[in-house]
């Protein structure tokens, strides 16, 4: 976790969010018209309607036993179609980002290519795309996962389109992260 | 014509082709593009995933940067990210004054402020709205006869927020393309998700929306897909094997305003074809008014 971006998240602030989450998704009448919509319904475990009938009813245990709001690419299909106008992607964010608090607590790496995106912003103050990656290849502790990229590596590599990190911004944003967090850690 | 421009990380790197062909492309076309000085990361789809206020204050940054070094221009954004974290601060502001001073405090540790009134626009919109139709086909001196396009928006342009164009079946980038000459499609997929950031996390989960993205295309007859987002172009462009194994020769795929260049009569280098994964041979050597 030495790279990972220190979310201080208070005990409070999960049931805080689950709250919040739960406003978001009250109106829900079960539809569907967000399962439909969603292009990545077909990798998920829980389709998108269950997922908000789950957070009705205040099951968090079970929401985050499931993988669905991690394959939610930001399409905002939902957001666009959803008849009671629901900010769905929204909710699919704060859902993240509970998860995130709670990995950066206790462990876990289903967010952790958010947190190392975030973590190579606040280094660099712009991302640097090479050294993202290689940071995320070394915080998953997955052997196999770099292979799955090694030939498109080589070939942007050849088109002249990744380097060495170089961003004259390096370090701009640390002042601003320390801000952020101190700002979300008051009660 | 001016804006305040804002590249982004993309564009800076790995999609310097789309950066370096719109600025030759809005120069033709009298438009003038200041960068904003010092611009850093907009947060990209990352930052909601793990921190709320940082994903406003990120981009916050940037437009606080615009308003104190150029005042009274509006931001152009070429990627779809960052146009709508951008845009994201001006809406979310105008509605709740709240998270204005959120922002505003989280960005006094750098003497910054958002200015008083923001206006984020994308590069479509500019095209359409500010530049004109006339005014574009007036400077096309090769035009794009008989190329079939594909236009592909993706998403986060026009959803949530549909300031210029209608969210489930846009045309902004179509008329662009007729203006070139080119041959515009009507297809399924010009506004369906191609994975996005999934493509790094979730590849299983992103080849096959790529592959359908491809195929559909395909189908329609394209010659070409025109993009207009870095992560769009580099999913369709550069997983092409892995994502639609079956499909024949590679299909080029190519940022719409290399496609602007080329009607322009600039070099193919010019506009930086030499970056494109996925260019079909012959493609610009063979279509009719390419060669
Ligand atoms: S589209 Fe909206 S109302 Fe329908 S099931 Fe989904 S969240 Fe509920
Ligand atoms: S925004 Fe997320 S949940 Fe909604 S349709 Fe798109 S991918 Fe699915």
């Amino acid at each position: 976790m030495a790279t990972s971006v220190k979310n201080p998240a208070p005990q409070d602030e999960a049931s805080r969010n689950l709250k919040a989450i739960r406003e978001m998704v009250a109106a829900c009448m079960q539809c569907g018209t967000c399962t439909a919509s969603c292009p990545n319904y077909p990798s998920m475990d829980l389709a998108p309607r269950r997922l908000w009938r789950l957070a009705v009813m205040g099951l968090t245990e079970d929401i985050f036993a499931s993988r669905t709001f991690l394959l939610c690419s930001n399409c905002y299909a939902c957001t666009l179609r959803c008849p009671r106008g629901l900010p769905l992607t929204e909710a699919m964010a704060a859902l993240k980002r509970m998860a995130a608090a709670r990995e950066t607590k206790w462990g876990g790496r289903k967010t952790q290519f958010y947190r190392t995106f975030l973590d190579n912003v606040r280094r660099w103050g712009r991302v640097q795309e090479t050294d993202m990656m290689m940071r995320y290849f070394l915080d998953m502790k997955d052997p196999l996962l770099p292979l799955r990229y090694t030939p498109l590596g080589f070939r942007l590599l050849r088109k002249g389109k990744i380097g060495p990190p170089h961003s004259a911004q390096s370090g701009r944003l640390a002042g601003l992260f320390e801000k952020v967090k101190e700002m979300e850690a008051r009660p | 014509m001016k804006y305040a421009y804002y590249p982004g990380c993309s564009l800076s790197e790995t999609a310097k082709e789309f950066d370096v062909s719109t600025r030759k492309a809005l120069a033709r076309l009298g438009v003038e593009l200041a960068e904003i000085p010092d611009w850093t990361c907009c947060g990209a789809s990352a930052a909601e995933a793990v921190s709320e206020l940082l994903s406003l204050a990120l981009p916050g940054r940037n437009l606080a940067l615009a308003g104190r070094e150029l005042p009274g221009l509006d931001v152009l954004a070429p990627c779809s990210a960052c146009y709508l974290n951008l845009l994201r601060v001006e809406k979310k502001t105008e509605r709740d004054p709240d998270a204005r001073r959120r922002i505003d405090e989280a960005l006094s540790v750098q003497n910054l402020a958002l200015p008083g009134t923001m206006r984020v626009r994308h590069l479509l919109d500019a095209l359409v709205n500010d530049v004109g139709l006339p005014a574009i086909a007036e400077k096309v001196v090769s035009p794009l006869e008989g190329l079939k396009a594909a236009p592909y928006y993706g998403c986060q342009i026009l959803r949530p927020y549909a300031e210029f164009d209608d969210p489930e079946r846009p045309r902004t980038m179509a008329l662009v393309l007729e203006a070139l000459g080119a041959e515009p499609l009507d297809w399924r997929l010009s506004a369906t998700c191609c994975g996005a950031s999934l493509m790094a996390s979730k590849k299983e989960a992103a080849l096959p929306l790529v592959g359908n993205i491809l195929r559909a295309a395909r189908d329609a007859g394209a010659d070409v897909v025109a993009t207009v987002c870095p992560l769009c172009q580099m999913n369709l462009e550069a997983y092409q094997s892995e994502a639609d194994p079956k499909g024949p020769v590679p299909l080029t795929v190519a940022y719409l305003p290399q496609l602007m260049g080329l009607a322009f009569g600039m070099d193919p280098e010019e506009v930086m074809f030499g970056k494109n994964m996925a260019v079909a041979p012959g493609f610009l050597a063979g279509a009719p008014a390419l060669a």
